[in-house]
């Protein structure tokens, strides 16, 4: 139970329960799907972006708790940051889910928490999802993002 | 026609009247392995069986005694393999009981054998406006190759809808059989759901209006005595791993007049009699449809899983399996929030379900570091998972080999599942 609990930590468990800025966004300016067809997780991300700065951003969709848990803590931690900031965290959340860690975990504040998944590894593409997608709406990709 | 060789990796035929599933369990090495330092608790047979020693015996004792391509060599070592290959074929003959050996084609799965009537029969014998009718069940190997038959052919795709069991609702299913008709593909049981289709009524409707069926029997082969015969079906296609054999290798059953018209579905040695730049002459069943070296090793392990699960006896086996899902159906219904998707009232070997506030994919997760393999995902059968309103399922599936024991360690691993998520 207790490298259960590397996993699913409460953080985890509390946010896949209880999405945060889990809507669609009206004033949305970029927007782009992730599909993960291994398991069938589905999110869209919503993004407003003015002057190069994430002023808003939400998400809706369905998934495991792990990739539920990701986007939600991931709308929280981007929101107001610049795009180019976003990217910056996205690549040191990969690190840390990857096993690739170094103080990154630290700089991450509460997204450390997902540093559990670098033992599953069939679960990292669930951690990832949400951010590949946001990735892809910065970006101006229209096409879905998919993980395999 | 046997040889010392041939009978050394054979098992025993005389079947067992007293199914001792421990004994059984003896019989495949890898079940004594640990996952995550519990003892291993195997539930995903519907996506491939263990082997058992005989089995494994056959493949070694072929690599070790007998390796060598078969049906041109002149040799010792050739003889005995195209012997061995072909005692397979004939394994498989009175497996399906088949009329003759000759309408036993090898391949490498349900899915080549489905891809290769598609584009041998299909292409030759459907036009524009046809039809082809399939389940709303059916898995992805049977649902694509025939969207991409009908987009050569100009045909249309016809889907029979299902309950909220998980059956085919026959009369639905006998409104859309018409004069346009020329092929019924469909699973015979069904693998997300474990439903058992009434192959026998299908046949008999389909064939009222001169249709052809293809029958998906992937999921069927483990589970039933399956007589090609008495089913009537045209085609019927199985693989060999979700039988205790190997992967790669799987059979095409086809009647023979209807092989004997069809042309080659892959050019190349073996298929031929003979080759000029000016012509080439096919070579006569089965042979026309084995081009290039086939999976010998995997045929050879074929026959004796076959061999295997006769000396069982398939009806001791389907009674041992019938208990175990019962009394796994009655454990999962006493958890809360669990919903199990597939209630057919004929059944076999498929535990799929959802748990309330948790996705499959977390409860695969879970239940792993308790030692049990379950599937989580949707199954390849995307269309039956929106029927069902479900983004996926965790399923649980049987073998010979599962015991009372497993299914109490899936329900308490369930309780777990719980617990994290409380």
């Amino acid at each position: 139970m207790s490298e259960l609990r590397d996993l699913y930590q409460d953080i985890i468990l509390e946010h896949s329960k209880r999405p945060r800025n889990y809507r669609t966004l009206e004033v949305a300016n970029r927007k782009a799907e992730g599909f993960n067809p291994l398991c069938g997780d589905h999110f869209t991300i919503y993004v407003e972006v003015g002057d190069g700065q994430i002023r808003d951003i939400s998400f809706q969709g369905s998934g495991c708790a792990i990739s539920k848990a990701s986007a939600s803590m991931m709308t929280q931690a981007v929101k107001g940051k610049r795009t180019e900031e976003a990217e910056e965290l996205f690549q040191k959340f990969h690190h840390v889910v990857t096993g690739k860690n170094g103080t990154e975990s630290i700089e991450l504040g509460k997204l450390a928490a997902f540093a559990g998944v670098s033992e599953y590894p069939v679960r990292v593409k669930c951690a990832t999802l949400a951010w590949h997608a946001l990735r892809a709406a910065l970006r101006g990709d229209q096409h879905a993002v998919s993980t395999e | 026609m046997t040889t010392a060789a041939n009978t050394a990796f054979r098992p025993q035929t005389a079947t067992r009247t007293d199914f001792d599933v421990y004994k059984v369990r003896a019989d495949f090495p890898i079940l004594a392995r640990k996952i995550h330092g519990k003892p291993l608790v195997y539930l995903d047979n519907a996506a491939t069986t263990q082997k058992p020693q005989p089995v494994i015996d056959a493949m070694v004792r072929y690599y070790t005694a007998e390796n060598s391509n078969i049906h041109r060599g002149v040799h010792t070592l050739s003889e005995l393999a195209t012997e061995s290959y072909e005692q397979s074929r004939a394994t498989v003959q009175r497996f399906l009981n088949a009329a003759e050996a000759r309408e036993i084609v090898f391949v490498r799965g349900t899915t080549e054998g489905i891809n290769l009537v598609a584009q041998t029969w299909g292409r030759a014998n459907i036009g524009r406006g046809d039809e082809i009718l399939i389940s709303a069940m059916e898995h992805h190997s049977n649902i694509v190759p025939w969207q991409i038959l009908c987009e050569q052919q100009g045909a249309n795709l016809r889907v029979a809808p299902v309950n909220d069991a998980g059956e085919l609702l026959l009369g639905e299913f006998e409104k859309l059989l018409g004069a346009k008709t020329k092929l019924v593909a469909m699973a015979h049981v069904s693998n997300a759901l474990g439903t058992v289709n009434p192959v026998r009524k299908i046949v008999e409707a389909a064939h009222r209006f001169d249709a052809r069926v293809l029958l998906d029997g992937a999921q069927a082969i483990p589970h039933l005595a399956v007589d090609v015969r008495a089913i009537d079906c045209d085609f019927y296609v199985f693989s060999g791993h979700k039988v205790y054999a190997p992967t790669g290798i799987g059979i095409l059953y086809g009647k023979a007049e209807l092989l004997e018209a069809m042309p080659p579905y892959q050019g190349g040695g073996d298929m031929i009699s003979s080759v000029t730049f000016e012509k080439t002459l096919y070579n006569r069943l089965p042979h026309k449809f084995e081009a290039g070296t086939p999976h010998v090793s995997g045929t050879i392990g074929l026959g004796a899983a076959l061999e295997y699960v006769k000396s069982m006896g398939i009806e001791s086996i389907a009674r041992h399996e019938k208990q175990i899902l019962a009394y796994g159906t009655k454990r999962l219904r006493e958890i809360p929030g669990l919903r199990l998707i597939g209630t057919a009232r004929q059944k076999e070997g498929i535990l799929s379900f959802v748990l309330e506030g948790v996705h499959p994919h977390d409860v695969g997760t879970i239940l792993d570091q308790e030692g049990i393999a379950i599937r989580t995902g949707h199954h390849c059968a995307q269309p039956l998972m929106e029927r069902f309103g479900v983004p996926a399922t965790a399923r649980a599936s049987l073998a010979l080999y599962n015991t009372m024991e497993e299914m109490d360690a899936l329900a308490n691993g369930l309780q777990k599942v719980r617990e994290v998520f409380a």
